[in-house]
Order: C-alpha cells, then sequence, then structure tokens
C-alpha cells in the first residue's frame, strides 16, 4: 500500500474513533443545513409568501381594480394571503397579532389621489417592502395610464365616458416587452435557499480542512512524526495523506449538505454532474488553500487561527455571507476567492446553462487548488520539521 | 563493515553547535551506547542518524550507503524507538503495528505474520486490539518498542527506551535489546543511565555539550582514570596473617587489614576472587563476606567532565 494511502487509512480510523468524521461530515452539515431552514422558512425556500390585509375604504373603481387586478392573481398563484378587512383598525389588530404581515390601506378618495397606503408589520420587513413597492408600481402605472388618456384626449372636450375607455383600453394593452427572466452574466442569481446553503456549504470546508491540517502539528508536537518520518516515506506523502483526508471528509459533508439543503430547504442545485464537479473543485481548491497556509505555521494554534481568518475574509469577498454586490467597489476582490467561483457556477447551473459554462469556474477552482497546493508542497520540510 | 559509521557529524542551532564534529561506528551485533546527561547531544546526533533531521556537516553511512533524510532505501534498514511514546492513542496496538508496518512495505500477510512475533517478543499479545489509552505506560513504552522492531532492522536505534519505566518493564526492554544484539541486530543506545550502559553496551561513547569525550569498552574507559578495583573481606579471624599470602597473589598490587576485615587494590577483581578466597582457605582464615568494587562510568564522566552525569 503505498505510504500516502496508509496515511489516509490511518487517519480516517482516528477522525472516526474522536467523532470528528461524524462531527464534519454528518452533525455540522445537518445542522446548518437545519438551521437555515428553520430561518428560511422550510419546504420551498425560494418561495416567497405573504400575508397582506386590504382595508379598501374607497370602494372606487381603482381600489377595485387594485385588488382585483394586483392583489388577487398573487393570491390565486399562492404568492399571498389576502384578508379583507373593513377598518384600518381591524388590520393593525393583524398585524399585532402577527397574523398579517402587512396591511394596504386604500383610503376614501383613493380613485383621486395617487398611491395606496401600507401598514408593515415589524415582524416582517421583506414583506412590508415587498407591499410597499407593489403600492408604488400600481400607482405609478395608474398615473401613466392618466397621462395616456390626457395626451389621446388632448384638445378635445370633456367626455367622462371617452375617458374612462379609453383608460380601461390602455390598462388592457399588453406591455410592449416582457422580461421574462434575465440571465445575463451580472445578473444570474442563486435561490435565496441554494445560495445560503452552498455558501455557507464552501465557508464550513476551511473549518474541515483546517483541523485536518492541525493534526499534523499536533503528531509533531507527539514527535510520533518524527517516527513517521524516520520510515522509508517521502514528506510529502505526509501532507498528501493528510490532505486527501481533508477532501474526503469535505466531500462527505458537501454531499449531506447538498442532500439536507435539498431535503430541509427546498434548495435547488442544478443538474447533478454539474453539482459533482463544482463540489470537487471547490473542496480541492479550500483544501490547498488552508494547506498553504498552515504551511507558513509553526503550531497548530497558530495554523487554526491564521485558517479561521482566511475562512472569514475569504467568505466575506467570496459572497458566502452575504451577496457580492452590496462589496461595491471591492467587488472585484471576490475573483480571488474559491467562494465566487463556486457560488458563479452553481448559478450557472441553475439558470440552465450548457455544461460547457462551468469549464471556467471549475478551471479556476482547480487553479488555485493547483497554486495553493503547490506553495504548501514547498512549505513541507518547515511543517515536517522535527 | 559497520552497520553504522558516522564521520564528523555535526549540527548547529544559531549560534549553538549541538553535535560537534562527531564520529563512530556500530559493528554488526554490537550494542553501542551513547552515555552523557541530557542536553547532551545525544538525541539530535540520533536524529540525524534516523534521518528525521538534516546535518550540518559530515556523513553517516548505513551498510556503506550514504544516509539522509531523503533516504528511502537505507532508512528500510533502520528501526527507530524515540524517546517518546511514539503512538496513536486512539487506535489499537495492533492497529499502531500494521499502520507502521504499511511506512516500512510490509505486505499484508507478511506483515500479519511479523506483527504476531513483536507481539508476543514484547508481551502485548493479549491486548493487542486494545486501544493504547487503555494501557499502562510500560505497555506503551514495550508497544514503542515493537513499533521499532517491525521491519527487521540491521540497525536498532533506541532512544532512551527506559525513561519512566518501572523496573519490571525495564527489565523486560533490556532483556529485549540483549536478545536482539545477540541475533545479530546492530543497537545505538542512548541513556544516562549508567547501569544500562554497563550491563548492555560493548562500547560506550561519551558525550557532552556536542563533543564525543572518550569511547571504548567499558575496561578501556575505566583504564582512562588511573584506578583499580577494590575487593573487601570480612573474616572471622587472622586477617593480618593472611595478609602476606595475599600480597603474593598476582594482580594483587596492595593488601592490607586488620579486626577482621581485609582490603585489596587488585587488576581485576572478579576474574581473581577465585584465588583471594582459595589463598585464604589454604591460610586457614573464613571469609565471611565479600564486596567487590570497580570504578564505574560514572566515575569516568566524572573524571572526564569534572561533573557528574546526573546534574
Amino acid at each position: 500500500m503505498p505510504p500516502v494511502m496508509a496515511i489516509l487509512l490511518k487517519d480516517l480510523r482516528q477522525r472516526s474513533r474522536d467523532s470528528t468524521l461524524l462531527l464534519f461530515g454528518v452533525l455540522l452539515p445537518l445542522g446548518l443545513a437545519f438551521l437555515f431552514s428553520l430561518m428560511l422558512g422550510g419546504g420551498d425556500g425560494s418561495r416567497f409568501n405573504a400575508r397582506y390585509a386590504v382595508a379598501d375604504l374607497d370602494r372606487g373603481p381603482d381600489a377595485t381594480a387594485f385588488v382585483g387586478q394586483v392583489l388577487e392573481p398573487l393570491e390565486r398563484r399562492g404568492t399571498v394571503s389576502l384578508q379583507r378587512v373593513s377598518s384600518v383598525q381591524d388590520g393593525a389588530r393583524l398585524l399585532e397579532r402577527k397574523e398579517a404581515d402587512a396591511v394596504f390601506v386604500i383610503p376614501a378618495g383613493f380613485s383621486s389621489a395617487t398611491t395606496p397606503e401600507v401598514i408593515g408589520g415589524a415582524h416582517a420587513p421583506i414583506a412590508v417592502q415587498v407591499a410597499r413597492e407593489m403600492a408604488q408600481a400600481f400607482a405609478m402605472e395608474r398615473q401613466s395610464i392618466r397621462l395616456a388618456v390626457l395626451a389621446a384626449s388632448r384638445g378635445l372636450p370633456v367626455d367622462e365616458e371617452r375617458d374612462s375607455r379609453l383608460a380601461r383600453r390602455a390598462q388592457e394593452v399588453a406591455a410592449p416587452l416582457t422580461l421574462v427572466s434575465d440571465t445575463s452574466a451580472t445578473r444570474r442569481q442563486l435561490d435565496t435557499a441554494t445560495y445560503h446553503a452552498a455558501g455557507m456549504a464552501i465557508f464550513f470546508q476551511f473549518f474541515v480542512a483546517m483541523f485536518v491540517m492541525a493534526a499534523v502539528f499536533e503528531e509533531r508536537r507527539s514527535r510520533v512524526l518524527a517516527r513517521v518520518l524516520a520510515a522509508p516515506v517521502p514528506r510529502a506523502a505526509v501532507l498528501g495523506g493528510k490532505a486527501l483526508c481533508g477532501i474526503l471528509i469535505g466531500l462527505m459533508s458537501m454531499a449531506v449538505v447538498v442532500a439536507a439543503s435539498t431535503w430541509l430547504m427546498g434548495a435547488r442545485w442544478g443538474p447533478p454532474l454539474g453539482v459533482v464537479a463544482l463540489v470537487i473543485a471547490g473542496v480541492l481548491a479550500v483544501t490547498g488553500i488552508a494547506a498553504a497556509v498552515a504551511g507558513f505555521s509553526n503550531t497548530s494554534e497558530q495554523a487554526a487561527n491564521r485558517i479561521s481568518v482566511v475562512a472569514m475574509v475569504l467568505g466575506v469577498f467570496g459572497g458566502a455571507l452575504f451577496p457580492i454586490p452590496q462589496l461595491g467597489v471591492l467587488e472585484v476582490a471576490s475573483h480571488l476567492t474559491p467562494h465566487r467561483w463556486f457560488l458563479t457556477g452553481l448559478a450557472d447551473l441553475a439558470a440552465g446553462l450548457s455544461p460547457g459554462a462551468l469549464l471556467t469556474p471549475v478551471l479556476v477552482l482547480l487553479a488555485i487548488a493547483a497554486a495553493t497546493g503547490g506553495l504548501a508542497l514547498t512549505r513541507v520540510g518547515g511543517m515536517t520539521r522535527t | 563493515m559497520p552497520v553504522l559509521e558516522i564521520t564528523d557529524l555535526t549540527k548547529r542551532y544559531g549560534d549553538l553547535l549541538a553535535v560537534d564534529h562527531m564520529s563512530f561506528a556500530v559493528e554488526e551485533g554490537e550494542t553501542y551506547g551513547l552515555l552523557g546527561p541530557n542536553g547532551a547531544g545525544k538525541t539530535t546526533t540520533i536524529s540525524m542518524v534516523v534521518g528525521v533531521l538534516d546535518r550540518d556537516g559530515g556523513e553517516v553511512l548505513i551498510d556503506g550507503l550514504r544516509h539522509d533524510v531523503t533516504s528511502v532505501k537505507t532508512k528500510a534498514l533502520i528501526g527507530y524507538v524515540p524517546q517518546e511514546l511514539a503512538l496513536y492513542p486512539d487506535l489499537t496496538a495492533r492497529e499502531n503495528l500494521r499502520f507502521f508496518g504499511h511506512l516500512y512495505g510490509l505486505t499484508a500477510r507478511p506483515a500479519r505474520m511479523r506483527i504476531t512475533e513483536v507481539l508476543e517478543l514484547v508481551e502485548l499479545h493479549e491486548r493487542a486490539d486494545e486501544a493504547v489509552t487503555k494501557y499502562s505506560g510500560g505497555m506503551m513504552r514495550r508497544l514503542n518498542i515493537a513499533i521499532g522492531l517491525l521491519n527487521r532492522p540491521r540497525l536498532l536505534v533506541l532512544d532512551e527506551p527506559t525513561a519512566g519505566v518501572d523496573p519490571h518493564s525495564r527489565n523486560a526492554i533490556l532483556e529485549s535489546v540483549q536478545r536482539l544484539a545477540a541475533e545479530g541486530v546492530a543497537t545505538l543506545y542512548t541513556t544516562h543511565y549508567m547501569e544500562e550502559a554497563e550491563r548492555l553496551c560493548d562500547r560506550v561513547g561519551i558525550v557532552d555539550a556536542g563533543h564525543m569525550l572518550a569511547e571504548g569498552t567499558r575496561r578501556e574507559l575505566v583504564g582512562l582514570l588511573d584506578e583499580h578495583d577494590r575487593v573487601i573481606l570480612r573474616v572471622a579471624d587472622g586477617a593480618a596473617r593472611a595478609v602476606p599470602t595475599l600480597r603474593d597473589l598476582p594482580g594483587v598490587l596492595k593488601a592490607g587489614g586488620e579486626d577482621g576485615d581485609l582490603e585489596l587494590i587488585v587488576n581485576e577483581a572478579r576474574s581473581l576472587l577465585p584465588a583471594i578466597i582459595g589463598a585464604l582457605g589454604e591460610a586457614g582464615v573464613e571469609v565471611r563476606s565479600v564486596e567487590v568494587r570497580e570504578p564505574d562510568l560514572e566515575s569516568v564522566f566524572l573524571h572526564i567532565t569534572g561533573k557528574a552525569l546526573r546534574d
């Protein structure tokens, strides 16, 4: 048996005995998936679902149009649930009891006013924001129609019936262009559940790799490494065996995250082959980075601290913790992180792009793995110094 | 050809010269002791010999082949027993042995047989499948040695293998080393226990502060002292009457005594003892007790360095 395999099998046996395999390979990934499932509501994490109340104090044609043409279609699609209330107070009570996320108040005289009012519940900021956007959009559309009618009837005597007919026709005209989906490179993105699961999974890989790399220093401290090095074994085999162990545990934990997030959170990872390619490349890249950082350390504590810092910095810049566009001008730094390429690859898969589109993210991840792994190999003498 | 030959071996840590141009050789079946206090450079020397530490100068030959940290072929000829318990505590003894067997290239069936052999040799075969964490310190020490024997080494390197070991285990370890030497294994043994060096080693190198101060057989080293053996006898009566007879024995340098006590200064007490007892018998002197005092390596170390071995 080659020494690398002997070291790998011994490490896996040790990791199974000290529960590390169970902890890092199964329990923590499952815990992460479960946690995010709770945070994102479970079931289908990508589906927006809000509970709105409507207090129609106007009952005019515009108020009826807002409810009938904007809110009710959403209710039929299951995106929102609607409750009709007779007063603002009734709506406020629903908010207090958290039985509604927001209340649309259509005031008396709404048909001559501009915008429905929205009272939001503090417990559902996203649903409130969506409600405000819907109200604003309806008001803008109505204003557009009014301008269109005004332009069409300019110079003609006032005729309410004609203007009303023109307004109905303007409402019925379809928009000249409907954007069904935007799959340009800058706009492709994962649904919320998949994004969080993938971001956390790649972020978490650093801690798997950190634990495995720290074991090199532990063996050095206990002098068992000296005994291994006294055997007819190349020094690189020691690092190779450890890295392989980290890669296997990493792949195991990734597989658990993918399965559990799909099951618990409704995450949509995309075609399995593409996901497998990205997961393997991502785990290799992270292990390479962790090994390189460990190569510049002298103790297990130092290695663990440095890998943690690198994991956090790369996680922030790579979009594992929040979306990359929020980085502003620093977004360019994300190209240096494995997280970005991993998430980009998954977004490409989710957008239904051809497998060829995965080539760039996978190759970049493999290049990161090769460069950092090579750097770690140049430091293996220092790491295994007895 | 010596199994191990070291020439001008040197190791420096910054300004500290840890090993200073050390040279010695160990022949097949010979046990060579490196005797010196803690910090003398014994472990550093050993680390270079087994190929886990780069040297700054000199040469190490194993069976005539150049040897360093990258030498796979010569490393396969060495069995190494470090001073620390270099074991994986969460694995069983058998799993520890199997792992190191793989590293030494033992294939499945020969590995199984050899593992059984060494487990029996160190008397751990009945508890071979228990996790090492459940072992006593002495059992761990014995497993530590068993791993070093796994590859049937040409050269066995033991770095203070009895440190912190109970007397029973210590005796078992020393007997194992003697048995291996009898089988032709060349052994390099470091210790700061003078008694161990005297019991085990065919030749001893006395080291201090990275220097090889003296080397040779025990007799050769003691010869450096210009001291002789003493034989102290307690007799029933007639001590004064026996003195002239004893003085005439070949090998007796001085003899004197009174009131039932006799003291002789001789060249080789142990070989001369039968003649001394015989002479006293012929003189009608009844011997009640005999004590032999020989100059030891402790005295040699004190003589050479001006300090005690355990300072």
